[in-house]
């Protein structure tokens, strides 16, 4: 992921992603009136729907929390030039921890404390299907992308498993486990608003969300400012440079997608701690697939991640609100719009660049070189 | 002969005589990538049958003005003259129908095919190989005996040696029919020998008519090959020379600018205890080859040993045993009286710890991370060290003020903390890596290839760098394939063959032939 040496960084980081975004909003726009409707109408209700109606912020943010964990599990891993694909299957089995602990302990030990055990048994879990693939990629050499891809498979089959066979709740027939004690979980934000007396619309953002920017601030320093940030970027740029500097390669790799795990692990705690208050089958929902085009887009920056998290959020959002309001505008194409974003800011983000470039140095590039 | 003269073109003007002759004319040849001229408005001439030098530091624009000529490049503006007539050179086909050859400085051949099956490889002669191949022995033996190209049709080319893998090159060229022949670094590669041997052909072709352009940096080679030569530097061709009337005192200081001192001051001085024992170290590489046979020597306070030698005979497995990249196996290394066992726990930090500092051969897949800025290379492998440190977080003003330092002291240009370290220039690269290891207090230091790459002016810094050092009582052990370089800094010179030392010898009593004889393994001392 270089960028380019002859722009500035303004336009690199700034106006390409936004031209890249403006390119996909032009093409959804030719679907939308292919089908035979209106696309400023679309995006008008798009915008509404993830900003305007009352609890559509909250909805657009709760989106966005979980965007911002997978997003900063894969960015991390990339800085150490690993493909985690595994998100998907981290932030299930972080969910399998949070469900373990709840249900568990929430009979027997205070509300409060459960929480905090269900974050760390979220952590540990997601760290846990991490750490798996990288040691298999430190000491054996797998390749991290084909391990984590199947680590997703056999997530998604052991929770099934264990979600219809073993924490089933008794007595129906969705797979499902009961509901955790009611002092378990975490506060949504508009009661907590209401505490302070404020009036909030409903909807399901939760503390998570502080917990995200927090988690996003802290990845900053720990990869910028720590000695292991130093040695997992120095890895990921030059895996010869590191070994001549003395950094232990696999115990890095390791503990790289231990982090990167537990990150994905996160999604859980809002999903199942701050929502659905059970371990319930799918919850991840494709987020931590996503999470990959989240952290190609911000470039691997947290400032980036939030950023593009917050578009992803207004997308599912305001999506599902295009859905409602149209139609002809199903869920699938609110899909092809999603896809759409991710090909242009994702898979062609450097499409632009020589275009600009070439633009850039026409005009200003004279400039600077005399 | 025949063959050259049916692809070569012009009878008309080859008939004139050759010393009147232009082979090559540039002109006013622009070349622009982004910001960067490479090359701006550069005139050429070069006349048939001679031999012409350029000579040029990196990034003076040789290579873009070479690959301009043979069609890799096209360039912004100017005009290619060949033997008098304006030619499009868009491609290097076109190139070689025209008659130009190129021997890259990398070579461009295919491992696992015979000599011949790459000597005629882009002139096969028949779609048929089988019938093409005996036509095409035919030519090139005749080729091979008229030059003294002296080759083995059968062998295999990964087996033959480098000196040999350049004359299937030229052999190649020869074959597609080239009346003018570039050669990129031709002799980076070669032992003193075959740099005679390749001098006796280039020679000898000339002698025959065929037009050669040498580029090189080793302005020995220009006194000693060309008839004339030309100067290039920020992309232009700033002199040209008869090179009989020339000396290199004179093109070095049109190379760099300003004049240079080409010698040595080596500081007088009597050696300390020894800091670095070596003993019957051996090493077998991950394909099972014994790359390090019985390997002992020892390295004394202020003292600089040489090890000399072809690229490739284990000098640099050496150099990663020493310095705890690879895993000892066999033998044992005394460093600061502190001895290391094979499969003992051995690794890059603890050398450092052991005062062992390291200067790699490849600065750019070892000695530094490319995409990092300056100040985060400053500290790479010494990033553990509690002074760039505020608690437990990494404090960037301190490393920031600790490398300006640094690169106020040792020259590094441009003079900037927060610039990638890949936008810099081989020669401040490689300062940088040198200021960081010697600003890391070592009693030892291992250097490998120093000044690879690297300019004449931040030589001339580089080696008093490393003199200074050698007076504060450093050990240094200096890896090159510069003969001589190691000639001029080393006190005492091992010379490495196959991954065995075949000879030890006092610097001041080394003649560069009798090194040669040893790096080629004809001689043991």
């Amino acid at each position: 992921m270089s960028d380019s040496n002859i722009i500035p960084k303004w336009l690199s980081v700034g106006v390409i992603p936004l031209m890249n975004l403006f390119l996909a909003f032009c093409v959804s726009g030719l679907f939308i009136f292919f089908i035979g409707e209106n696309p400023f109408r679309a995006i008008f209700v798009m915008i509404k729907g993830a900003f305007y109606y009352p609890g559509a912020i909250g909805y657009t943010l709760y989106y966005t929390t979980n965007f911002i964990f997978t997003g900063l599990a894969v960015a991390l891993a990339f800085h150490a030039r690993l493909f985690n694909i595994g998100g998907e299957g981290q932030a299930y089995v972080g969910g399998l921890g949070v469900g373990l602990v709840c249900l568990i302990f929430d009979q027997h030990v205070m509300g409060f404390l459960v929480t905090i055990l269900a974050i760390l048994g979220s952590v540990i879990f997601g760290a846990i299907w991490g750490i798996i693939p990288g040691y298999l990629q430190a000491k054996r050499g797998s390749h991290i992308v084909i391990t984590t891809i199947m680590f997703n498979f056999i997530a998604a089959a052991l929770m099934v498993y264990l979600l219809v066979n073993v924490i089933i709740e008794p007595g129906q027939m969705s797979p499902e486990t009961r509901d955790f004690a009611s002092g378990v979980g975490l506060v949504q934000i508009h009661i907590f608003a209401k505490y302070l007396g404020l009036e909030m619309a409903m909807s399901p953002l939760n503390l998570s969300f502080i917990g995200a920017l927090t988690v996003s601030v802290g990845f900053w320093f720990l990869v910028w400012r720590t000695k292991f940030g130093y040695e997992l970027r120095s890895l990921g740029h030059s895996e010869t440079a590191a070994i001549y500097a003395g950094i232990k390669v696999s115990s890095t790799i390791i503990i790289v997608m231990a982090i990167s795990g537990g990150l994905a692990g996160l999604v859980a705690i809002n999903e199942l701690l701050g929502v659905h208050n059970k371990l319930l089958l799918g919850f991840t929902a494709g987020y931590g697939f996503t999470g990959i085009a989240v952290a190609l887009m911000g470039r691997n920056h947290p400032f980036g991640i939030f950023l593009a998290s917050l578009l992803f959020g207004a997308l599912y959002q305001g999506g599902t609100e295009l859905d409602f309001e149209f139609s002809s505008i199903t869920r699938e194409m609110v899909l092809l719009i999603q896809g759409l974003i991710i090909l242009f800011s994702g898979a062609l983000a450097y499409m632009l660049n020589p275009l600009v470039e070439r633009f850039y140095l026409k005009y200003y590039g004279s400039i600077n070189s005399a | 002969m025949k063959t050259i003269e049916e692809k070569g073109g012009n009878e008309t003007v080859d008939s004139l005589p050759p010393s009147t002759r232009l082979a090559i004319e540039l002109k006013n040849i622009t070349k622009i990538f982004g910001h960067v001229v490479a090359n701006s408005d550069v005139n050429l001439k070069v006349l048939a049958g001679t031999i012409h030098g350029i000579v040029g530091e990196n990034g003076a624009g040789k290579s873009t003005l070479m690959n301009i000529l043979f069609g890799l490049y096209k360039p912004d503006s100017g005009t290619i003259f060949l033997n008098g007539q304006a030619v499009d050179v868009n491609s290097p086909e076109k190139s070689i129908a025209l008659g130009i050859g190129m021997v890259h400085q990398h070579f461009m051949l295919v491992p696992t095919f015979t000599v011949l099956e790459n000597a005629m490889l882009g002139n096969e002669g028949s779609m048929i190989l089988k019938n093409g191949e005996k036509a095409v022995l035919d030519r090139l033996k005749g080729l091979s005996k008229n030059y003294g190209l002296d080759v083995d049709f059968e062998a295999i080319i990964s087996d033959i040696p480098v000196g040999m893998q350049q004359r299937v090159e030229i052999l190649k060229a020869l074959n597609r029919g080239a009346k003018i022949l570039i050669l990129d670094e031709p002799t980076g590669v070669l032992t003193p020998q075959e740099t005679i041997g390749l001098f006796d052909i280039l020679r000898s072709l000339r002698d025959q008519g065929v037009t050669i352009i040498l580029i090189t940096h080793k302005l020995k080679e220009i006194m000693s090959i060309t008839d004339t030569v030309s100067v290039m530097r920020g992309g232009k061709v700033v002199a040209n020379f008869s090179t009989e009337k020339t000396s290199p005192e004179e093109l070095a200081e049109n190379m760099v600018g300003r004049k240079v001192l080409l010698s040595i001051k080596k500081p007088t001085l009597k050696f300390g205890n020894p800091v670095l024992e070596v003993k019957n170290v051996s090493h077998e590489s991950k394909d099972g080859v014994n790359v390090l046979k019985d390997i002992s020597f020892d390295l004394k306070e202020g003292e600089i040993l040489g090890i000399a030698g072809v690229a490739g005979n284990g000098q640099s497995e050496l150099l990663d045993i020493l310095s705890g990249i690879e895993t000892l196996q066999r033998g044992q290394i005394t460093v600061n009286h502190k001895t290391i066992l094979p499969y003992q726990d051995w690794n890059s930090k603890k050398a450092r710890e052991f005062g062992v500092a390291h200067v790699p051969e490849d600065r750019h897949k070892r000695g530094l991370v490319l995409p990092f800025y300056n100040y985060e290379n400053s500290i790479l492998g010494y990033h553990r060290n509690e002074k760039y440190f505020s608690s437990f977080l990494m404090d960037k003003r301190k490393i920031v003020n600790f490398v300006d330092d640094l690169i106020e002291n040792f020259d590094v240009r441009p003079r900037s903390s927060s610039i990638s370290s890949g936008k810099l220039s081989g020669g401040n690269q490689q300062k940088l890596v040198l200021a960081r290891e010697i600003e890391s207090n070592p009693n030892i230091l291992l250097v490998g290839q120093p000044t690879r790459g690297v300019d004449i002016g931040a030589i001339e810094r580089i080696y008093e760098d490393l003199m200074k050092l050698k007076s504060k009582g450093t050990a240094i052990l200096l890896v090159s394939v510069e003969l001589d370089e190691i000639m001029s800094l080393s006190d005492r010179i091992v010379v490495m063959n196959q991954g065995s030392i075949v000879g030890e010898t006092n610097s001041s009593n080394a003649t560069e032939l009798d090194l040669g004889k040893m790096m080629s393994g004809l001689e043991q001392v």
